[in-house]
């Protein structure tokens, strides 16, 4: 075991990385998190309600905000939406997509640093925030308050999609061997 | 998974149940018409119990809407998502369907809904 800390730096960023390195760890993990948003565009489930999605992309935030700093995950979210948004979609999709995005980002921020979650729960309550930002937007965007009616539907499909990302990135962490 | 993980999505579930179950448990009155709503204006109501195919072209798209045995349903968008056509139909009052991208939601109203008595004066 003498040699897991090595294979430990290189497939993590250390404390000490050069920006350049910081930069392209960044990229690398931003164009992963963008394959997966592909991905999930070719999953033919169509649950018929809008923002409903297994959250793939989020495998990648989740974890790394068990191996990155902060401000490293926001900036690797963000670039995600935006770069598939122009990609795959549009710009109002582009405005729900950061709406979730960042919610998600700040709630599941909070319960890793409050403790006592393991990134399960931590997903759990990131894939509802996420739910809960795109549809305050909805009711902004459409100017109704009866969009209401879609937040049973959004709560558990963000609970149950949450949680199976959660869980996937608990496996993820223990293969990168970081310790949550 | 820990306790504080089963305890935090047993919470969300519960949540979820009591505000399927409050909306579930309001009276159930008679659905009377469909409207369609395009960033909160009224772009127009129908009798639902009419046989009606209608073109809703607004600023950001086109949606076809077909009325008949006393549901409605979007048939045709050209929206991006093409998430509209696939929400089934709508027959009892407060359902409804909705496209994000064009701003839309159509919805069934009954008797004694606000909007429905602001729409008959
Ligand atoms: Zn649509």
């Amino acid at each position: 075991m003498t040699d897991s800390r090595n294979d430990r730096s290189r497939l993590l960023l250390s404390e000490d990385a050069t920006i350049g390195r910081t930069v392209a760890y960044c990229g690398v993990l931003t164009a992963l998190a963008m394959i997966f948003s592909y991905v999930e565009t070719l999953i033919p489930i169509n649950f018929g309600v809008p923002g409903v999605k297994l959250g793939l992309a989020n495998l990648v935030v989740l974890s790394g905000l068990y191996y990155l700093r902060p401000a490293q995950v926001l900036a690797i979210s963000a670039a995600r939406i935006v770069l598939t948004g122009f990609l795959f979609g549009n710009g109002v999709s582009i405005l729900y997509s950061l709406a979730g995005g960042l919610l998600s980002f700040c709630v599941m921020l909070l319960l890793r640093k409050a403790g006592g979650f393991s990134p399960a729960g931590v997903s759990v309550a990131g894939g509802v925030s996420h739910n809960i930002g795109q549809l305050l937007i909805a009711m902004l965007v459409l100017r109704t308050v009866h969009l209401a009616w879609y937040l049973p539907v959004l709560l558990v499909s963000g609970a149950v999609t949450g949680l199976l990302m959660g869980l996937l990135t608990g496996r993820i962490l223990k293969a990168l061997r970081v310790p949550y | 998974m820990n306790k504080k993980d089963l305890l935090l999505t047993a919470a969300v579930l519960v949540l979820a149940g009591i505000f399927a179950a409050v909306f579930c448990l309001q009276p159930h009155k008679k659905p009377v018409m469909v409207t369609a709503t395009v960033d909160g204006e009224v772009y127009g109501a129908w009798d639902l119990s009419a046989d009606l195919e209608v073109d809703i072209d607004t600023e950001y798209g086109h949606n076809h809407l077909s009325i008949r045995d006393g549901s409605a349903q979007i048939t045709e968008a050209d929206c991006p998502d093409g998430l509209c056509m696939h929400q089934g139909t709508v027959r009892e009052g407060g359902e409804m369907n909705v496209c994000l991208p064009h701003h839309l939601i159509v919805e069934v109203l009954t008797e004694g809904d606000e909007s429905y008595d602001g729409l008959s004066q």
